[in-house]
């Protein structure tokens, strides 16, 4: 243990969005507070304390990881994504802009989480289908939206990296057409 | 772009439509890119050095005296920085003036395990959290109460003693027109009993609170609250310092549904901490405290006995309701009330009698969540209406068109009603479902089922009585083109902010990106009393519309002199101003705004609204009356396995009567939202309790105060849901506008019910359904007996006197005809019909249904 840190804090640097922080860290603190308290990066959420419901959902070397259930100390050296290194510059990732024109976002709480497991999931499948974004984004607990702006919002935003001009359906930005 | 909105009033709807601008047009919701960058700040992200992390010490015990609490262990660990007991805060408070009930930390008794004693603060939360397990606490044990039929049987030891009767917190019985002859004239008369159990909000966003001092007696309060204003004067109760220098601040709420509208003792705790210690306190709770948190929905037994003529008319009503309150008043007096006050909105009911009566009980507190009060009784009375139809062999879309209340009218109940959208509200969902064609005659274990709903758009009274407006607007203008906008309403996640916003950059014909808002923040914004009962959009709506027009007609009489031109061709829009006739000569908006600042000096103008008087006069009139109602109607498609029970909702139609969607982005979200939480309650969330046996200290906790237990829909759960919205364009409400994110979810519990009926024959007279009912029913069924699952009693309640109020219809004025506040105080006496409390808990409750 280097000099000054006393038994039960550990110290690491750590690679987040590309950035190294130092931190210094209660040993047994998970990835979850690390990244809200030391490296003050609050744009990951907590709403379970258990794994439930995703809303702390972060990348560790391209793979969802649920942070409040992660010990720091294992990803030590590890690349770690979050919501706030989604945007390129100033520019929104396409899963941000569907999220926000959708309404796939309404109180924001759960949508860092689901925007990374979504990520993940673009990363390997350019063109999920609603089951494959459903099965993704099991883990995930939204309590505003009732899902369906998100598997739609998914989809758009994977059109759009794929420069496809797909959008959803008319009907989830003006309502449904009654039929005569 | 298809305008798929249907329109009620074509002529009307132009005529407001050609003249709209950005509102009706699905655009990007202000706080947008905030919340899908992680920038939104919510209260647990507000950070200030130096910090002490607050933990409150929560009892372990159902009901109980404080005998001692001892902190020596806590205070002898090291980052201990202080402690608080309830002593310190000896004022109580409570959002309802009627009900003030609650200590910050209980003082002498605790009366529900997880009811909050003492905090302690530390200078990291670890330490805090184990300061706290350290706490020594001695408890006197006291009787537990655990339901309403225990409430009933057992008056002493009462919970509060300002309880209407033992531990029977508030009793009501208002009587409406002449319910016994109208019950005469029926043809058949049907009487049911349901059940609809409680359950919590589960907004993501676990509570918390972080407080500053700034001096020995100013202090500041960052909270995830949906009220802020009420948050303010709870603790100016408390904290026994001058209104005046106490800010609160909502931050933005990781969701809410009415589960941070009370004033919570942690907001109360850290505050009194951070004068105190004289540095920021703060807490989060965890999701268990979350738990006991609660003000969730309030379990509810109801009798309902409803008369109705052959060709399916209404002719009498009577409702009998019992809540299951919790440990304390919160919002259940407004609740007890909301349990009747509705039933009146959406069919024509010449004759109404409701009772209810609220129970305390050692449980959280239950209080508002989306509907407040309302799904369990519409879950009754629609559940009721597809029985009453099958056996008067009407088609039960065909049952409810004829019943339909007329627009413009006064109820039996004196609330007076505006537009009312439902009719077309049906016919678009049994239209979209096939219902005509499909409807009893999908093969067995399909089914369709509907149900109706109304809803307020907005609380017509204030939480306490008072002449002053319940939303205000602020605007500031000057030469940058800028319009800051200050209003007190708080984004919990529906768009309060985007309704804010739009309505004023509608005004003034400018972008959405030339706003500035500063919103829920005591200090420094207007009051609006919060949001909840669906009022944010209306009377937001109303005040920003009435700050901007009076923002515009400053600008626009200085630009007119200065073009010499008459005031009234001026027109505002694509961020410039010019006459009507002579687009050639627009101006930018900001030079327009540099014309009128040079004229008038620095401006700045203002907006407020209060909502029309209600005609009712009588005691408890103030419960239920709405500037105007919103209307929904839906279908829902079941699959059942007629072998198991087990059940997948297929699909779900909505159509909602929202006057004008502002945002229809944003309107849909609430639509769908409100189908997604209504099916969580239909199908498998419940907030339950159980006796832990003897051996383990026989204390009622709850059963699930997790996530892990508490079961809510995922991603796999959700069935397909198509959208209509009806535009009624309601005079009431800004450009038309009305609620769209609670009468939504009404429907969707009975049109399940319903629908299980259309697949499998067997009747679910509670919720949740889980499928063990409805096996239960299937085998009932094969055996001769009657497919019904549900309560088969209601517990004896006297509930004393009714207040008489002649209807309308009777020539009544709206008062009550007679008092029966005298005859009230021989209640308890009076009550010979209670149980002996032995016997009660013998007898197999409807409450233990679901708790076993």
């Amino acid at each position: 243990m280097p000099p000054g840190i006393p038994d039960g804090m550990s110290a690491a640097v750590l690679k987040v969005n590309g950035e190294e922080y130092p931190v210094v860290f209660p040993s047994h603190h998970t990835l979850l507070e690390v990244l809200r308290e030391e490296c003050q990066l609050t744009g990951t959420k907590h709403g379970c304390e258990l794994g439930e419901c995703g809303a702390c959902a972060v990348l560790v070397d391209g793979k969802p990881v649920l942070s409040c259930l992660q010990i720091t100390t294992d990803v030590i050296g590890k690349s770690i994504r979050t919501v706030e290194g989604l945007q390129k510059g100033n520019d929104l990732h396409p899963l941000q802009e569907t999220f926000a024109d959708l309404g796939a976002a309404q109180c924001g709480y759960c949508t860092p989480g689901i925007l990374m497991v979504a990520e993940a999931l673009l990363e390997n499948e350019p063109e999920p289908d609603n089951e494959q974004i459903a099965e993704a984004l099991s883990g995930n607990i939204c309590r505003c939206t009732g899902y369906h702006r998100i598997i739609e919002a998914v989809k758009w935003a994977a059109a759009k990296q794929r420069g496809d001009d797909w959008r959803p359906a008319e009907a989830l930005f003006m309502g449904s057409e009654i039929p005569d | 772009m298809v305008k798929a909105i249907s329109k009620l009033n074509d002529e009307l709807a132009d005529a407001t439509e050609s003249q709209l601008k950005i509102i009706g047009k699905p655009f990007r919701r202000v706080d947008g890119r905030a919340k899908v960058t992680g920038q939104t700040q919510f209260a647990d992200d507000v950070q200030f050095p130096r910090t002490a992390y607050v933990k409150l010490v929560r009892s372990t015990v159902p009901h109980a005296r404080i005998k001692n609490i001892d902190f020596s262990a806590a205070l002898a660990m090291e980052g201990v920085l202080g402690t608080l007991i309830g002593e310190e805060l000896p004022d109580k408070f409570g959002i309802l003036p009627v009900s003030e009930d609650e200590h910050a930390l209980a003082v002498d008794t605790v009366r529900f395990v997880g009811d909050a004693l003492a905090a302690v603060a530390a200078v990291s939360e670890d330490i805090a959290h184990a300061a706290a397990l350290a706490v020594e606490v001695e408890y006197e044990p006291l009787l537990t109460i655990s339901s309403v039929e225990e409430a009933l049987c057992t008056p002493e030891p009462q919970i509060h003693e300002y309880a209407d009767d033992g531990n029977i917190h508030k009793k009501v019985s208002l009587k409406f027109g002449d319910v016994e002859a109208g019950m005469e004239q029926a043809d058949i008369i049907l009487e049911d009993n349901f059940f609809y159990e409680g359950s919590n909000h589960l907004a993501l966003e676990q509570h918390s609170a972080i407080a500053f001092a700034e001096d020995d007696d100013r202090v500041t309060l960052y909270s995830s609250t949906q009220c802020p204003h009420y948050v303010h004067r709870a603790l100016t109760k408390t904290l026994d310092i001058p209104a005046s220098r106490i800010r609160v601040i909502a931050c933005s709420n990781g969701g809410a549904f009415g589960g941070k509208s009370d004033p919570f003792n942690h907001e109360i705790v850290v505050a009194k901490l951070a004068l105190k210690l004289g540095r920021p306190a703060k807490i989060t709770l965890t999701r268990e405290e979350v738990f006991y948190c609660h003000r969730g929905r309030h379990p509810v037994q109801m009798h309902l006995k409803t008369g109705f003529r052959k060709d399916g008319t209404m002719t009498a009503q009577h409702l009998r309701t019992t809540l299951d309150g919790g440990a304390y008043g919160s919002y259940g007096v407004a609740s007890t009330y909301y349990t009747g006050a509705l039933q009146t909105t959406t069919y024509k009911l010449p004759n109404y009698w409701f009772e209810g009566a609220r129970a305390f009980t050692n449980k959280p507190p239950c209080g508002p969540k989306r509907g407040h009060g309302t799904p369990q009784p519409r879950f009754g009375f629609e559940v009721q209406l597809d029985k009453a139809a099958h056996r008067l062999g009407i088609d039960p879309a065909e049952l409810r068109l004829r019943n339909l209340l007329e627009p413009n009218t006064i109820t039996a109940n004196w609330l007076q009603i505006g537009t009312i959208g439902l009719k077309e509200c049906i016919e678009a969902v049994v239209r979209g479902s096939g219902w005509k064609e499909r409807y009893g005659k999908l093969p067995e274990g399909r089914g369709l089922g509907l149900a109706c709903s109304a809803y307020m758009t907005g609380a017509g009274l204030p939480i306490y009585w008072n002449h002053m407006p319940q939303s205000g607007v602020q605007i500031k203008l000057d030469r940058s083109g800028n319009v800051a906008v200050f209003c007190g309403e708080t984004e919990i996640g529906q768009g309060s902010d985007s309704i804010l916003a739009v309505v004023v950059a509608e005004v003034l014909g400018i972008d959405l990106k030339d706003i500035r808002l500063c919103v829920g923040d005591t200090d420094l914004t207007p009051v609006d009393l919060g949001s909840y009962s669906s009022r944010v959009t209306l009377m937001v709506g109303h005040a920003a519309k009435q700050a901007a027009e009076r923002a515009r007609d400053k600008i626009a009489e200085a630009v007119a002199e200065h073009m010499e031109v008459p005031k009234d061709s001026l027109v505002f829009a694509n961020r410039t101003v010019f006459p009507a006739d002579e687009p050639e000569n627009a101006i930018e908006f900001s030079e327009a705004v540099v014309i009128a600042e040079s004229r008038f000096g620095t401006l700045g103008t203002t907006g407020s609204y209060i909502p029309p008087r209600a005609p009712g006069r009588y005691r408890g009139a103030g419960v239920g009356p709405s500037p105007t109602y919103s209307y929904s109607a839906s279908v829902l498609e079941v699959e059942v396995d007629p072998e198991t029970g087990l059940y997948e909702v297929i699909k779900v139609w909505m159509a909602h009567d929202i006057g004008r969607a502002l945002n229809p982005v944003l309107a849909l979200g609430q639509i769908e939202g409100s189908i997604y939480m209504g099916l969580g309650e239909a199908v498998m969330e419940e907030q339950a309790f159980r006796r832990l046996p003897k051996r383990l200290s026989g204390a009622l906790v709850h059963k699930m105060p997790s996530m892990l237990e508490y079961k809510s829909p995922g991603f796999h759960d959700m069935p397909e849901m198509t959208c209509y919205m009806i535009e009624t364009d309601d005079e009431q409400g800004p450009y038309g506008a009305k609620e769209a994110g609670q009468g939504p979810l009404l429907p969707i519990m009975p049109a399940l019910a319903n629908a299980i009926f259309d697949a499998v024959g067997v009747r679910v007279d509670q919720v949740p359904i889980h499928p063990d009912f409805i096996l239960k029913g299937l085998q009932a069924k094969k055996n001769g007996r009657d497919p019904r699952v549900g309560p088969t009693s209601f517990p004896d309640v006297d509930y004393g006197e009714p207040l008489i109020v002649h209807t309308p219809a009777q020539g009544g004025d709206g008062r009550a005809a007679n008092d029966p506040k005298a005859s009230k105080k021989g209640l308890r006496s009076a009550s010979g019909t209670m149980k002996k409390r032995e016997d009660a808990l013998k007898e197999h409750s409807s409450a233990t249904l679901t708790t076993d």
